[in-house]
């Protein structure tokens, strides 16, 4: 891979859960200003990458270096200065459920700025036209559609211009039409703020249209990295069978047994 | 052999416990906030949840209590011919046991277990770990509002208990059993005192209050955030709570009342 400009770098990073080791010796370089999907099977933990990028975890060893911050040997108050500026958006999108859409987007600033109630209330229409939802400012999240909710909640990740967004499986469980408008508002972001996006998730085809940048992780490593094109033309087998979604290949159909005999007899 | 060693990894286990949720709670209470304006909005808020809204049933069983606490001494004290002193029996049980235990008891159901299948939810949901991405602390954002405002209500809602109770009673014994109504009152006057027996209620109320606000924050705040995780963490809040609360109001009556 050529030199790239790098925003955050993972470098031999290990993380286990309990006894289930999550990740061996992971390296991966996420460039600046581009979008770089993070793909693999379920429970390969894409997740919890975000979240050790986030320091809302500690890994085992190795280090992850954002803007050239190593985030974990970072006090408290110095990682938060370095959250401020992360935006993250959750699954479930996560808007605080007491709070309207507005209350909600202007959290983050009333937090964190000393802009007035004017200010901020114009920042929470442009954020909101920017993600096409001018019209549902005064609703409470419990009245959002699911898609709905999803853009609201990225527009609150990026109420305070950061310069990295993390998606936490933005497509998933949306109707096709909001995949749409996800996959269009993240490039715009992207492309218009000069953002550098993570994107974490399985659906291939969304994944792969808006990336510049892949990375598929597997069993604990990085199986392939790469454009987009590059990873649609690999001819490793276990790449073509997550890429395809072939039911058995190099990940197997049955998950593992120990020893079957004598446990299948009922 | 093997289950003393369990038993002592079981011990362990609890200290350790109770460790963490004692740092925990040392961390939300003495987390400044950064805007006071803020804060005071977040903590009215909750004593309007926690406080306000426990009201109805505290005020409804402080009467049946003194209801039935009437019932029950005149038929003892009329044997005796002192009927009046229904009122000293009725004021001395209330204020000091029964308003803070019962108090505290119907509050762990009622606003512990919302607490903890609050601030659960809320960590199933991802807004706890939202607030961590925004560089805002949870346990100052949620956990301490909640625990100050849980704190400064029960004592309050003791009190209402106890003056709810001695109405109920009064309603029974005076208006129904027929009880001279002034002797009511002047037994009642010349046997409460304000220092063994307000304030000693009112110092268990407290106690009370510490302990299971801090069951309930910490309980949501630890739990295994999915449904069934939450639902045993609201349980525990309300087994561990009224367990914590009848310990200790033994220890307290001793201390309190034990050189009698």
């Amino acid at each position: 891979m050529s030199v790239v400009d790098a925003y955050i770098k993972v470098q031999n990073v290990s993380f286990s859960r309990g006894e289930r080791s999550i990740y061996e010796n992971v390296s991966l370089t996420i460039p600046r200003g581009k979008i770089t999907a993070v793909m693999g099977p379920s429970g390969t933990g894409k997740t919890t990458l975000l979240r050790l990028i986030a320091a809302q975890l500690a890994p085992d060893s190795g280090k992850i270096l954002v803007d050239g911050q190593d985030v974990h040997a970072l006090s408290r108050s110095e990682l938060y200065k370095v959250r401020k500026k992360m935006g993250m958006l959750f699954q479930s999108g996560a808007l605080f459920s007491d709070m309207t859409v507005a209350e909600n987007i202007a959290f983050p600033m009333e937090e964190h700025t000393k802009y007035d109630a004017k200010k901020i209330a114009d920042i929470v229409a442009d954020k909101l036209y920017s993600v096409g939802l001018r019209g549902a400012v005064n609703l409470m999240p419990s009245e959002l559609s699911g898609g709905m909710a999803r853009r609201v909640a990225l527009a609150r990740a990026i109420a305070l211009d950061p310069e990295l967004v993390m998606y936490d499986e933005p497509f998933t469980g949306q109707d096709p039409i909001s995949k749409g408008v996800l996959v269009k508002l993240i490039r715009q972001l992207n492309d218009s703020a000069h953002i550098t996006s993570v994107l974490v998730s399985h659906d291939v085809e969304e994944s792969l249209s808006i990336a510049d940048h892949v990375c598929i992780l597997a069993g604990g490593r990085v199986i392939a990295e790469g454009s987009a094109d590059e990873i649609r033309a690999s001819d490793d087998p276990e790449v073509k069978q997550f890429l395809n979604g072939e039911p058995d290949g190099p990940v197997p159909f049955h998950y593992p047994e120990e020893d079957v005999s004598g446990r299948v007899a009922l | 052999m093997k289950s003393i060693g369990l038993l002592g990894a079981s011990l362990l286990d609890w200290l350790e416990a109770v460790g963490r949720a004692g740092i925990f709670l040392v961390q939300s209470i003495f987390r400044l906030p950064v805007r006071f304006k803020e804060s005071v909005n977040l903590l009215v808020k909750q004593l309007y949840s926690v406080g306000v809204l426990s009201l109805v049933i505290i005020i409804v069983s402080g009467a049946f209590i003194g209801m039935v606490l009437s019932l029950q001494g005149y038929s003892i004290l009329a044997k005796f011919g002192s009927e009046e002193a229904v009122g000293q029996l009725l004021a001395l049980s209330l204020l000091r046991e029964l308003s803070p235990v019962v108090t505290a008891l119907l509050f762990a159901g009622r606003a512990g277990s919302s607490l903890t299948a609050e601030i659960g939810l809320m960590k199933a949901t991802e807004q706890l770990s939202s607030f961590e991405m925004m560089g805002v602390d949870p346990l100052r954002r949620v956990i301490a509002p909640r625990f100050i405002a849980g704190v400064i209500c029960l004592p309050i809602l003791s009190l209402i208990f106890s003056a709810s109770g001695i109405l109920g009673g009064h309603l029974v014994s005076v208006e129904w059993l027929g009880v001279y109504d002034g002797a009511f009152w002047s037994s009642m006057q010349q046997s409460v005192y304000f220092d063994t027996d307000i304030l000693n209620g009112l110092i268990k109320a407290l106690c009370f209050s510490v302990v299971v606000t801090w069951i309930a924050v910490y309980q949501g705040y630890e739990c295994v955030p999915t449904s069934e995780g939450i639902g045993k963490a609201t349980t525990r809040t309300v087994v561990l709570g009224s367990l914590a609360i009848l310990a200790l109001d033994f220890v307290l009556t001793a201390a309190m009342f034990g050189d009698f």
